[in-house]
């Protein structure tokens, strides 16, 4: 049965280079696959574009290219990401550019185009947003974004037009494996059960490192060998869906059931019910098998029909962060911190700080959990030895977020004794707001580079 | 006992729903998780982070159920003042829990 080896060279955005130049040298691929987008990365390249138009693609394109280029033309193998953000189009020029000085001949660079929608956003704004339960008119005039889930397509589109290299910008991160695979066997996209196995090999490879040991550790209960040289995955995808996950010999980290198992759980929410672009993936009758040492068997996914609808990611621009964070040692130490969170809280009434949210946290204590779980671990504050005030606001004017961060600095010199490590930080929050558009809206096109 | 000597687990994030796997270590197991770990308990588990509806879905055939936890996340990924925006300890914290 023909087999195809398809590797992953990240897992976000700013990953890891040499467990993907591992995968292209030593894992006999046929393509390699770099998921680079999170939920809000579009949004922010969006904004390097407006500064620099030929900018607005993934910080770490020529870094990555650099030592991708030459492996990709001497082994011959084909390169599928995300990393073209905001600007694709910008990306491929960088990538042509960056063979020619390498002396690299005989490679096709393909953009795919087609999800930024920001220009058509105006006749959407009686759409209800997911996450607002709103109009998207509510936030018209903070947009910065406007991005469709594409799927499969574009990239078939372009591996049927000979692309060596294909770039897409937002883009279903399983989609990046699920077209190498519709192309090499063939598969009917409407074929939903064999779709449904190709998301699932997708869905496993698109987090990198997530499914060989990364992300699991938990030392006397999960122990992983050489996590410090994690290798990234590779899955070997059989004509009839069946998936092998693996990785090269000698890398760190390590392949199992429990591996496979929490990746493929992984952000799904409901498993039989995995909704991507191509088609619903449903994962109710997974099993996995452990074959050989580092080599799991995964089959039994299947799926249904594709929705009539993409969703779109909306940047907006939403609020203010402002952050400042101190630290107390010694007997005392969470008392101090104590203090000094009300402190702040008295400072930002009395100077009459806009606060839309503020939250209170100390590190050490109640940071991540917040009271009832942090109590029912450990309910002696005073037994801690250090610990960290973090004071975190959200405001609508810059200022104000400033104003927060500035009150946690001056405890420096105002606030309970030897505060130390005071940090500071105000940010734009960008948040992301999501609206379904009908599927026939949306044009898809590809475009190329030739070396 | 504390789940975490018979389960592992992740947590996942879509905006501002978490998503937490319990999955157990042997086959055995599954029932007693299926039986202790309900909605209704995981729900109060989380209380002072969770302000939402949580769904339990079990996964027989891998040993695991998948708790989705909605308004999770401080008011979503991007937003949120949690210094763990992602909610990716969470998992930690659900193994915590006695049975």
């Amino acid at each position: 049965m023909k087999k195809i080896r398809i590797g992953s060279g990240a897992g976000y955005g700013g990953d890891r280079l040499e467990p993907a130049l591992e995968v292209m040298e030593k894992g006999n691929i046929d393509y390699i696959i770099f998921e680079c987008l999170a939920e809000r990365t579009i949004a922010i390249a969006q904004e390097q574009k407006l500064k620099n138009p030929d900018k607005g693609y993934n910080s770490l394109l020529e870094y990555r290219m650099d030592k991708v280029l030459p492996l990709c033309a001497e082994k011959g193998i084909k390169v599928i990401t995300n990393m073209g953000a905001a600007n694709p189009t910008a990306a491929v020029k960088v990538i042509k550019e960056m063979a020619k000085s390498k002396g690299i001949k005989g490679l096709k660079i393909a953009a795919v185009l087609g999800d930024d929608i920001y220009d058509s956003i105006d006749k959407y704004m009686d759409y209800n947003v997911l996450e607002l339960g709103t109009k998207l008119e509510s936030i018209k005039e903070k947009i910065v974004s406007a991005n469709v889930y594409l799927g499969v397509d574009g990239i078939l589109e372009a591996l049927k037009n000979g692309a060596d290299i294909i770039v897409t910008g937002r883009c279903a991160d399983p989609s990046l494996v699920l077209a190498p695979v519709i192309y090499e066997f063939g598969w009917d996209i409407d074929n939903y059960d064999l779709i449904g196995k190709g998301i699932m090999a997708g869905h496993l490879l698109e987090c990198g490192g997530q499914v060989t040991g990364g992300y699991f550790s938990d030392p006397g209960y999960k122990d992983i060998p050489n996590l410090w040289k994690l290798g990234f995955p590779i899955a070997e995808i059989s004509e009839n869906g069946d998936v092998l996950i693996t990785k090269v010999d000698g890398s760190g980290g390590m392949v199992t059931t429990a591996t496979c198992k929490e990746q493929l759980l992984y952000e799904i929410h409901d498993p039989s019910t995995y909704i991507t672009p191509d088609g619903i993936a449903d994962y109710t009758n997974v099993t996995m098998k452990e074959i050989e040492k580092d080599k799991v068997l995964v089959t039994g996914g299947t799926g249904r029909k594709k929705t009539d609808t993409l969703k779109v990611s909306i940047g907006y621009r939403d609020s203010f962060i402002g952050e400042g964070e101190i630290s107390y040692g010694g007997t005392g130490a969470y008392e101090r911190a104590k203090l000094a969170g009300e402190i702040v809280e008295k400072r930002l009434e009395l100077i009459g700080c806009k606060v839309e949210e503020l939250r209170i946290d100390y590190i050490g204590v109640n940071s991540l959990y917040k009271d009832s779980i942090s109590k029912y671990m450990f309910n002696d504050n005073s037994l801690c030895k250090e610990v960290r005030l973090r004071v975190s606001g959200r405001t609508l004017d810059k200022k104000e977020a400033e104003k927060i961060a500035n009150e946690v600095e001056s405890l420096y010199t105002n606030g309970p004794s030897a505060g130390g490590g005071a940090t500071k930080s105000v940010k734009e929050v960008v948040a992301i707001a999501s609206i379904f558009v009908p599927r026939d809206d949306i044009t898809i096109n590809t475009i190329y580079e030739e070396v | 006992m504390k789940l975490k000597e018979i389960a592992h687990s992740r947590t996942g994030d879509k905006g501002n729903i978490s998503n937490i796997s319990l999955i157990v270590y042997k086959e055995e197991d599954y029932e007693i998780i299926k039986e202790k770990v309900t909605e209704e308990k995981v729900k109060e588990w989380f209380k002072d982070i969770v302000h939402g509806e949580v769904i339990r879905y079990e996964l027989p055939k891998l040993g695991a159920l998948n708790f989705v936890m909605d308004q999770a996340l401080g008011g979503g990924v991007t937003r949120s003042l949690s210094i763990d925006k992602h909610g990716k300890s969470l998992s930690s914290a659900l193994l915590e829990m006695d049975i």
